[in-house]
């Protein structure tokens, strides 16, 4: 029957081992397997010649007449085992059946043998488990049934005894002597290296009816053993049953019987390691890829360096792995391989001939999931760079990637973690990539990439934002080397440098003898060019001076910050100011108008008053015509003068100007700005005194306010005359209580603003797409709420932001979002706790589920971040109810 | 004074970054109009720098201390435009706008007018004396005419002469002076710098005008004179330096012209080892330049309104007194000290007895106290 086997009948030649084997499971070796594969040499104990099922054994002998013998011998030996209690009977009876595990003095003959192991094993397995008890085992002296008994076990054919084992364990009920025992005997069996056989036995059965049954449990009792273990003995487990030791175990035993594949293919033996590759998968499965694959990949690291039958082992191994332990195996291989070379020699072409590897390496690792470091990218992206037959996929995989980058909807949900992590992987492809190949795929590369920038600069996250400039221009000088370069500007950071880092330390590996004189020789010029430009100037100016006096040793310092004055042109007074800011054609003037009108305004406060409404329009209005250096700040610094000093008009003229129509929305978010920052000095604490001191010189005012502590110093002296104090000690002050000052005016600040959100104009739809400045004005909001704390305003402040909050909470925009949750921080903060109980207790109410909500399910760890906070505050309102609550 | 040198520039690629002050002196509480460094000599503890302001009020700083340790009241409420300690005995002239030039004993801790002269002319001229450690010394002051320049000899206070140009010269008033000697004859010489940004250099003796050359086309606002390499500089209203030198027949010829940035000198000081010289800048800047070469070396810009005066300390400390009411001490280009070159004269700390006299150990003592 064997040399009539179709798969193992071809004889071949060695080199064959390159066009792989034809069918999926299937390892042919050289030569037809005529033979049993018995008596190898690393196949310890005497089982090992034993093979359960061997290719020749007979199907058509039942009626053979060492078959009935072999039947009646166990029969009756079964019988003895299951009634004697004469232990030397037992004892003979056991050795008898010892001859046809084979290794004995006199074994049976090899078809007896095979019978035995076929058909009766099992059962005499489990008798010998029935039988055993602390009675049983004493009918001799000294444990001499012992030794017999566990051989059964340990000896016969691997695959049956770990069954029965397992099996029996899981059989018996609570602790036991029984239980323990064969315990006991498993951690031996697991000891002995007998997984190996049970796992090899799976190798031979090439031409066998497959037992898809017995396979299916024994990869179920082999990969769950631990489980098992772990659930029946509770917390007498044995540690070599811990999944921590028991799968690093398995991964050698796994090595073990693929060192014996290999070399059974070497002599030209063929073996099927479908077995091996499903409880490799199964194990992965099951979430132990660091455990098998620290072991295995180490290892096969080694072994297939330079050897290709091993090489191709290896292959066969991960190609036979079932598709739904793919992914699992795959994201461990990827994981555990130290770059994409051992990636390449590990999985070979695997990406080609399996849809589920491919699926999983260029969709699920790079789309589907962003939890795997950039070292884990570079190999997988650089596997599919190693070979010329892979390489489309990394163009068609960067192709997608970019789409994805680009796309305003992945923007908008993706949190941000998995737009790094796109945004490495691109980079990560433009650097495996070589030019041709992206000039064939420019045109719609550079598509998604100019759409993808388009949308990530409308972001209204920085991180965005910033995302988007270092990938395009990395990005746009890879695709289109010859077009002028992008250029962003953006500071540098860690991320920059790290994104930056994945394109330059790849150099691309087409043309490297080309590549690096081109930039060697620029990089080597450049800092030449620019110390000669640097050292030798002053080295002429010094030879000149040496041609006089040769120990003239003075270098000028800098002095480019020697610019004419222009203080002449200042204006004196704010209405000059005015004047010359709205109607000077004198630009030095107009500059120097705009340095001083800040300072202007602190110092005559009464003036300002008189043309606070006028001068905040005209700054507001106020457009860069020269390029003063700071002029924004200069500007919003004048404006936030203005406010602070003149604040109900000139806020309230402000908010009326937000919603006007003929602003742009950099002046509408300067508006919001200056608000919040005059809020801000309005509100601080200390600042009245300053400010006193600064602007009026009334001289009115020193005679009321130095009696007051006049008498108090009185009274405190007469005080401390008649107190006796034990402790010594400076008496302390705290910081000086005064009213805040923003509580006259916040009203003005805030309901202006908050009132007409909703009503879009033709410029400006705060709702629509100019969601930057609500998301502005949302925290704008929020700021001045928290400002107000302590001022009676507050609540009916709270109450509004927190309608505001409400009908906005589902918007798109996770900036929007931000401003919300932190409107409502504020909106706990500053409202007295008492009030919010009596005054909000609805919008309390409804607010709550929605921040568990965005703090659970949320895109933006920001917008998490910021509910958990509000959560908290929440919480602690509800704490401080509690006691207040009657019982 | 360890503490004060600025870091020294070195041959770097790039300039190095403008230098900031030392330290600088509050306290004047009203602008500062004249400065003059007093002591500081090789052997003298640390030099002591006189201030003169607006309110009249002249302020004896320590450079050590860094605070006032004295101040004298002696010109009524009037600015005090010029101050000169006289090289023997512990005296100081100071000139102010209350037509009086005061002469105070500040021996052994005392601060008390010792004389005075009256001025007859309401200028913003500065005087200048010439005193080489006798007994008697000269002085030159705005005379009672526009024009003229009187001089004196002091202690006694007569009239040595009047120098009046001119009829037909028409220079204006004198807006600042030097008194000066050559080493080849024992002739004093006045260098004068006149409203019509002309400077002429008289024989006082013979009381007739040498040379003399225009420099500028606003009037001389300061101008200092290296007296060994016979050139000076002046600085005018207008936007440029003159540089002018000296001959041998005692003609004065215009050198070159320097461009400024901005228009305005008010006060001009060659460093006393004469390598730098500094300006007071109407811009609020000090420039610091290169004498020999005149090549610009330093911008400082540190005061925020007019700088009336800059002083150099034989030890090359420079100070700038600025209408913002404070004084600001720069250490530039460290003072080699190896003594080939001679100082200029005009800072007479050099000449200053070397052993420490009760007098300044007096202020010291008390600048303890006041700290």
């Amino acid at each position: 029957m064997g040399s009539s086997c179709p798969e193992v009948s071809q004889p071949r030649p060695r080199t064959a081992c390159r066009t792989g084997p034809r069918r999926p499971c299937r390892i042919s070796g050289g030569i037809a397997a005529a033979g049993r594969p018995g008596a190898r040499g690393e196949t310890p104990g005497p089982s090992g010649g034993s093979v359960a099922v061997s290719p020749e054994s007979p199907m058509d002998s039942r009626m053979d007449p060492a078959v009935s013998a072999v039947r009646l011998t166990v029969r009756e030996a079964v019988h003895t085992l299951s009634s004697s209690e004469d232990g030397d009977r037992i004892l003979s009876t056991l050795g008898s059946l010892k001859r046809y595990l084979g290794g004995a003095e006199n074994p049976a003959l090899p078809g007896e043998q095979e019978e035995f192991a076929r058909m009766h094993f099992s059962a005499l397995l489990r008798c010998l488990v029935g039988r055993l008890s602390p009675a049983w085992l004493e009918l001799l002296p000294g444990g001499q049934l012992e030794a017999p008994w566990a051989s059964f076990f340990l000896e016969g054919p691997a695959d049956q005894a770990f069954l029965v084992l397992m099996e029996s364990i899981e059989g018996m009920a609570g602790p036991s002597f029984r239980l323990m025992k064969m315990v006991q005997l498993l951690a031996q069996f697991l000891g002995a290296g007998r997984v190996a056989a049970v796992m090899e036995s799976q190798c031979w059965q090439l031409a066998e009816p497959a037992f898809p049954l017995l396979q299916e449990t024994l990869l179920a009792k082999l990969v769950g053993l631990p489980d098992h273990l772990g659930n029946r003995l509770q917390r007498e487990n044995l540690a070599a049953f811990l999944p921590q030791n028991y799968f690093p175990l398995l991964g050698e035993e796994l090595l073990r019987v693929l060192q014996a594949v290999v070399d059974s293919l070497r002599d030209g033996w063929d073996c099927s390691i479908s077995f091996l590759s499903q409880v490799l998968g199964k194990a992965c499965v099951h979430g132990r890829q660091k455990e098998i694959l620290g072991v295995l990949v180490p290892q096969l690291m080694a072994l297939t360096q330079g050897n290709c039958l091993w090489q191709r082992v290896c292959w066969r191994l991960v190609e036979c792995v079932p598709d739904r332990a793919m992914e699992a195996l795959l994201t461990g291989l990827v994981e555990a391989a130290s770059g994409p070379e051992v990636l390449s020699r590990l999985l070979g072409n695997l990406v080609m001939k399996s849809k589920k590897a491919r699926f999983v390496m260029t969709r699920k690792i790079l789309f589907l999931q962003y939890r795997y470091s950039t070292p884990m990218l570079q190999s997988l992206l650089g596997y599919l760079a190693m070979d010329s037959q892979r390489r489309p996929l990394l163009v068609q995989a960067l192709k997608e990637l970019l789409e994805t980058w680009g796309s305003s909807s992945a923007i908008r949900h993706a949190p941000l973690p998995q737009q790094r992590y796109v945004s490495k992987a691109v980079l990560i492809c433009l650097a495996n990539l070589r030019e041709a190949e992206l000039r064939d795929s420019r045109d719609e590369l550079l598509a998604s990439l100019m759409a993808g920038v388009k949308s990530r600069l409308d972001s209204s996250l920085p991180a965005v934002r910033r995302l988007g400039m270092i990938v395009a221009e990395v990005a746009s000088a890879r695709i289109h080397p010859e077009g002028p370069p992008l250029r962003f500007q953006y500071e540098d950071d860690e991320l920059s440098r790290e994104l930056l880092a994945l394109v330059a330390a790849q150099p691309v590996a087409d043309s490297p003898s080309e590549a690096s004189p081109a930039v060697a020789p620029v990089a080597a010029e450049a800092p030449d060019r620019g110390s000669t430009e640097g050292g030798g100037v002053p080295a002429q100016a010094e030879g000149a001076g040496s041609d006089l006096d040769s120990d003239d040793d003075l270098v000028p310092y800098d002095m480019s910050g020697d610019q004419e004055l222009k203080s002449s042109k200042a204006p004196a007074y704010l209405r000059d100011c005015v004047e010359a800011l709205t109607s000077s054609e004198d630009w030095e003037r107009w500059e120097a108008a705009l340095q001083a009108v800040e300072g202007l305004i602190v110092r005559s406060p009464a003036a300002t008053r008189e043309v606070s409404v006028e001068l905040a329009k005209v700054l507001l209005h106020l457009e860069e015509k020269t390029s003063v250096v700071g002029f924004e700040v200069l500007r919003q610094r004048a404006l936030v003068a203005v406010v602070v000093t003149d604040p109900a008009p000139v806020a309230e003229y402000l908010t009326s100007q937000f919603y006007a129509i003929n602003f742009s929305l950099r002046q509408r978010m300067d508006i919001l700005d200056v608000l919040t920052l005059a809020a801000q000095e309005l509100s601080r604490p200390g600042r009245l005194p300053k400010a006193a001191q600064v602007g009026s010189p009334s001289p009115a005012s020193p005679s009321s306010s130095t009696e007051a502590p006049a008498w108090r110093v009185v009274v405190e002296e007469r005080i401390r005359n008649k107190t006796r104090r034990f402790s010594q000690g400076s008496a302390r002050r705290g910081p000086d209580a005064g009213p805040n000052e923003f509580s006259l005016v916040a009203g003005w600040f805030f309901f202006p603003l908050i009132q007409h959100f909703d009503r879009p104009l033709v410029t400006f739809d705060l709702l629509g797409e100019d969601q930057l400045v609500l998301g502005r004005l949302a925290h704008t909001l929020g700021a001045m709420m928290y400002l107000a704390v302590n001022t009676t305003v507050a609540v009916p402040m709270g109450k509004a932001l927190l309608e505001f909050v409400w009908t906005l909470r589902f918007h798109g925009d996770a900036y929007v979002r931000q401003g919300l949750l932190s409107a409502v921080s504020a909106v706990l903060l500053s409202v007295p706790t008492a009030r919010l109980l009596t005054d909000l207790p609805d919008e309390l109410l409804e607010a709550g589920p929605w921040l568990a909500d965005v703090a659970e399910q949320d895109s933006d760890e920001d917008c998490r971040v910021l509910a958990v906070k509000a959560l908290l505050l929440l919480e602690k309102l509800k704490d401080t109810l509690l006691p207040l609550t009657p019982p | 004074m360890e503490k004060m040198t600025a870091p020294p520039p070195n041959m770097a690629a790039s300039p190095l970054p403008p230098p900031d002050p030392c330290f600088v002196l509050r306290g004047a509480q009203s602008a500062v109009h004249a400065l003059h460094f007093f002591g500081g000599a090789q052997g003298q503890v640390h030099p002591l720098l006189l201030s003169g302001s607006l309110s009249g009020l002249v302020h004896i700083w320590s450079l050590q201390t860094r605070r006032a340790v004295a101040t004298l009241d002696g010109h009524g409420g009037q600015c005090v435009t010029w101050l000169q300690t006289l090289p023997q005995g512990r005296q100081l002239l100071s000139q102010g706008r209350d037509l009086k030039l005061c002469l105070w004993d500040l021996a052994e801790g005392r601060n008390t007018v010792v004389d005075s002269v009256p001025l007859e002319s309401m200028g913003f001229c500065r005087s200048s004396i010439l005193a080489g450690g006798q007994e008697r010394w000269m002085l030159a002051m705005p005379g009672r005419g526009n024009d003229e320049v009187q001089i004196l000899e002091m202690p006694s206070k007569t009239s040595v002469c009047t120098l009046k140009p001119e009829a037909d010269a028409k220079p204006g008033m004198p807006m600042c002076l030097e008194l000066w000697q050559a080493d080849s004859s024992p002739r004093p010489l006045l260098l004068a710098g006149y409203e019509d940004g002309s400077v002429a250099l008289w024989d006082v003796s013979e009381r007739k005008v040498c040379s003399r050359v225009a420099c500028h086309t606003e009037p001389v606002m300061g101008f200092d004179f290296d007296s060994q390499k016979a050139r000076g500089v002046s600085g005018s209203a207008e936007k440029a330096l003159a540089v002018w030198s000296l001959d041998e027949q005692q003609a004065l010829q215009m050198c070159r012209t320097h461009e400024l940035t901005n228009p305005g000198i008010a006060d001009v000081k060659i460093r006393p080892d004469r390598k730098i010289l500094a300006t007071a800048g109407w811009d609020h800047r000090v420039r610091v330049f290169h004498w020999r070469t005149m090549k610009p070396l330093a911008v400082l810009s540190f005061h925020s309104a007019t700088i009336h005066c800059v002083a150099f300390a034989t030890d090359g400390l420079l100070a700038a007194g600025s209408g913002d009411q404070r004084i600001s001490i720069w250490s530039l280009y460290p003072i080699s000290t190896d003594s080939s070159t001679p100082l200029l004269g005009h800072t007479e700390g050099g000449e200053l007895p070397e052993v420490p006299g009760p007098w300044s150990l007096h202020f010291l003592h008390k600048a303890g106290f006041l700290s």
